[in-house]
Parts: C-alpha cells; structure tokens; sequence
C-alpha cells in the first residue's frame, strides 16, 4: 500500500498535481530538443529543429549521455534555465 | 460487540505466566466450562481446542486488555467480570473449579498486553477504534519520497518536514483535550478555518512532540487574536514575524530553553513549537514568501522563533506583568525583527547600565526616528544582577529607560507619526519619546556569562493600527 499522508493545507490545490496548461503558441519561446542517446532519435529531432527555424522558432540542443538513466543533474538545470518547453525524442 | 459465553482466556507464548496457567485452561475446558482462547503471538499456544489466533489484536483491542492472562466471564454476550495474572484462589473462586491449578505455585503476576505496546496501541485504535480525520488524504505515489513528497507539495519552510502520517496525528492530538474539530478561528491571509486537527498535523510537521500541543494552540490562539494582526504582520515589506515567549511550569514539563544560546538553535521544543505556528501561516493560511508574505528581507527567526522566560530572578515574570495567575502557564506573542547585541562589561549601577542600554536601543529602526518600533529587551544573567544587587524592580528598569529615551527634537530627522512628519521635528523644541508608552518590554533569559543584552525590535506598524502584544494563558 501506498503511504497516505493528511493534508496540511486549506485543500485548495487539487490533490493529483496537474500538469502544466498547454501552449496556445511557440511564438517568442525558447524550445529544447533533447536527445534521449535513442537510436535515430537524432534524425527525428535534426527535422523537428529545421521545421522549427523555418518558422523563425527559437531552439536549442540537448543530449543525455544514455537513455537508460536519468538525465544527469546539470542537464536539467541547464535545460530549465534556458528553456521555456521542451520537446523529448523517445522511442527508436 | 456480542462476546462468546462462558470464559474467554487472553495470553501470549512469551509470557512465563501464561505458559504457566495452560495446564489450568486445559483443565476448565476438560471440565466441560466453555472456554476461548485467544492467542497474542503463537497461534499454535496454548493446547487447548478453543484457540482462536488473535495475532491481529483485533479481539485484545475490543476487549481492552492490559495484561496477560486475563480470564474473563461472559453471560448473554456480555462481560460479567474479570481477573488478571494468576492467583491459585481468585481462580478457583472465579471458575468454580476448586482443585484448579494444583502443584502450581500461589501467585505470579501477568505480562504486559501485546495490544498495549507502543505503536501497536494506536494502530490498533487507528484501524479498530473508529479514528475519524477530516483532512484529505493523500498518496505518495510509488517510488517517491515522503518528505520530497512534502517539498514538491510546497508544505515546508525549506526545511524538511516530518511527513504527517494517520498514527503520528493520532500520537499529536493525544496532546490536548480539545477535540479535532474544534475550530480556533480563520487564519490570514486567506482566513480559513482552522481546526485541532489541522494544527496537530503541523506540529507533527514541525516536528513537535505531542505535549508541546497545549503550548502551539496557545501561540495559535494568541496569533489568531485581532490585537496581534497577524495578516498585516505576514504582508508587510518589514522584517518582522512573530516570537512566542512562554511562562509557568509548562517550561519546564516540556524541556524549554531560557538559559545558555536561548534565542538559539539546540532545544526542540523552543524550535519546533514557533516552526508549528509558521507551518500553520504557510499551509492554512497560504502565506507564502513572495505572496502574501511581501517582506523585503525577513529574518532566521521567521522559521522559528520561541523561548521561555528564565523565572528565577527577583523580578515579576512577564506571564504575571501581562495577567496571568502566579503558578500558571501562558504564551505572549510580540512581533519581531532579528537580534541587536547589547554589550556593556564595565557598569555596576543600574543607572550606568540603563544609559548603554538605552544608547543602543537610540538606533531602532533609524537613529533619526522617533515613536519607533514596540522593542522587547532580553536581560542577560549578568545584566540582570546589576538591576538585582540594587534592588530594581523590572517596573523601575522599564521606567528608566523610557526617561532615559527622551530625545531632543532638534537632534531628531523623522517622525513617524502623520501629525509629525509633516513638519520636521528639528524644528521643534522639547524633547519626544523614542518609544511609545509600554513600548518596552523586559524579559529576563540567557547564559550565566556575559555582560550582554539582547535588542529585538518589532513591526513598524505598532500599537491599534497595526500590532500589539498579546498574552494568553496555556490551558
């Protein structure tokens, strides 16, 4: 069983915590491309990052050293101080 | 709860009376007497037919058992009587059965009940005891943290918090009679209701034992009194928080600090209880620093800030100064800035020492300033003795420094009063008060070595406009 803890709140925060509100747009932002180390995930994120430019977008490139850990402690803070969203290549 | 009828047994392999008395419960079932037997730890204890496995404790719990054996009657369902440990006589007498426990000896008393052992009681309670919470629960999800959890949930001052489990709440509210839905008045700044329950599960995050309770809803209550103003205390831009300083005998009971580092870290009950109060700010309330919380800079003590009162000088203790019975215990709350040192190693008459005093206490809040901040002054030990070998009285003291913080007007730059900073008091003649009248509190704490003081400066907004001291006895 889960551990359950009591609320030490007013309760005003929903109990899940809920996930960010979506972008209505790209405009003015700076996008990271992160590679995961997953095979050809670079070819993915070579044509997202081009198709990004061509819209005038700002973006930058980021690689962990290998998908089969988390990514190291400076990585994230790099990526969220330069980053406003991110977009991850997962699979092969 | 409808019980078996006949007798019903309670014991426990690991306890040698209990192994001593299963020939006796072997013989009243073989007399033909209905008998049930439930076992704390050993299924397979004692040899006898009626054995029911109560490794659970459910059956102990309901039955209230404190100790093993226990050997009860039962008719229609319900308890006739009972009688713990073995005595050879009270058994024969209670089962009739007069040659019972033959070649055993007269007397041996019982072990303690599983049931009643610590952490077992309140889990018991907690699962079979009907232990009702309003607070919303909440899962750590998998793999995750307690107290990362608290962190990310944004409940800790940014320290870690104890994470507020059923069994610690059920431990905390044991501190206090009060029931856990009594609520103690709305808490700024989002004035919200606040419950026994929701300031027991604070405490147990701030780390409180559960007889520090009475102290914390003491210092709640006090917080919560209009006089205080704790909201405008938590938006001002200043630095100040609150300071809970107690009196009376609770000091003591609950290990408080008021001699050696006393405005320091190092006692639990000093840090924790004034870490309860801003928890409860943060979480019920909502101020957050940055939010409501607007102050520029704030302070360390605004993570804690607690001590107690050393009663052992000739002077009136400040519990008694603002009311409170002698022999009673109380909270006051004042609010507060960070710590100004007072040093002066070469007076020996109170008159020398009220001018060093009274010099450092000229830069409160701006040299320039006059009717400045409320200040509360802790007196050292060795400060102390000079005011004691002369026979000052803490009345006499707080009088002399008010005379001696007559200041020229000419020498003053501001005012804070509107009717005063339209017109520089430069220009006036006379002499104004530093502080308002009252606005200087004594307290007596601190380490045996020393010639020191201790400044501690409050809130701007001092007095009904903004806030005042408030005192409230410990109950």
């Amino acid at each position: 069983m889960h551990q359950v803890l009591l609320d030490p709140t007013a309760e005003l925060d929903p109990a899940e915590r809920e996930p960010l509100p979506k972008l209505k747009s790209l405009e003015g932002l700076t996008i990271g491309l992160l590679d995961i180390s997953k095979s050809r995930g670079d070819i993915f994120l070579d044509r997202i990052d081009a198709l990004m430019q061509q819209r005038g977008l700002k973006t930058l490139r980021f690689k962990k050293p290998t998908f089969t850990r988390a990514a190291p402690t400076e990585l994230l803070q790099q990526i969220a101080q330069q980053c406003d969203v991110v977009v991850e290549g997962l699979a092969d | 709860m409808e019980l078996p009828n006949g007798y019903i047994a309670v014991v426990k392999r690991d306890c040698p009376t209990c192994l001593l008395v299963e020939p006796v419960l072997q013989s009243i079932e073989q007399s033909g007497r209905p008998l049930t037997v439930y076992t704390q730890d050993d299924p397979n204890f004692p040899a006898v037919r009626g054995r029911i496995d109560d490794t659970e404790l459910e059956h102990s719990y309901r039955l209230a058992i404190e100790t093993v054996p226990t050997l009860i009657l039962v008719a229609n369902g319900a308890e006739e009587k009972r009688i713990i440990g073995w005595e050879k006589d009270e058994w024969a007498s209670f089962t009739g059965i007069t040659s019972i426990g033959e070649g055993l000896p007269t007397y041996r008393p019982g072990c303690g009940s599983k049931s009643v052992e610590p952490n077992i009681a309140e889990m018991l309670a907690i699962r079979h005891g009907g232990f009702k919470t309003s607070a919303r629960k909440l899962e750590v999800p998998e793999l995750e943290d307690d107290i990362e959890y608290c962190f990310e949930r944004g409940w800790s001052d940014g320290l870690p918090v104890v994470p507020p489990t059923l069994p610690r709440l059920y431990r905390m509210l044991a501190g206090t009679s009060l029931s856990a839905d009594y609520v103690l008045g709305l808490v700024p700044p989002n004035l919200v209701p606040l419950s026994i329950e929701k300031v027991a599960i604070n405490a147990v995050m701030a780390g409180c034992k559960p007889e520090y309770m009475p102290v914390v809803i003491a210092a709640v209550e006090a917080a919560l009194d209009p006089a205080f103003c704790l909201h405008g205390l938590l938006a001002t831009t200043w630095h100040s928080g609150p300071m809970i300083v107690v009196n009376g005998p609770i000091r003591e009971r609950i290990g408080m600090n008021w001699k050696g580092n006393v405005l320091g870290q190092g006692n639990r009950a000093n840090s924790t209880i004034g870490r309860a109060l801003q928890l409860i700010v943060r979480n019920v309330g909502g101020g957050h620093p940055q939010f409501a919380d607007q102050s520029t800079f704030g302070h360390p003590g605004k993570l804690s800030f607690c001590f107690a009162e050393d009663e052992s000088t000739p002077w009136q203790t400040l519990g008694e100064q603002r009311g409170i019975e002698a022999g009673r215990s109380s909270v006051s709350l004042f609010s507060a800035d960070g710590v100004q040192g007072v040093v002066d190693q070469n007076s020996r008459d109170p008159q020398s020492l009220i001018a060093s005093i009274a010099g450092t206490l000229r830069a409160v809040n701006h040299v320039d300033i006059s009717n400045a901040s409320d200040a509360v002054v802790v007196v050292g030990p060795e400060h102390g003795r000079v005011f004691d070998n002369a026979g000052w009285t803490k009345a006499q003291a707080t009088a002399a420094l008010h005379e001696a913080l007559l200041v020229p007007a000419k020498d003053l730059g501001m005012g804070t009063d509107d009717s005063e900073s339209t017109k520089p008091l430069s220009s006036r003649n006379g002499l104004v008060p530093k502080f308002r009248p009252g606005g200087l509190q004594l307290i007596r704490a601190g380490g045996d070595a020393g010639l020191f003081s201790a400044i501690i400066p409050g809130w701007l907004m001092k007095g009904p406009l903004g806030t005042d001291p408030v005192t409230k006895e410990i109950r």
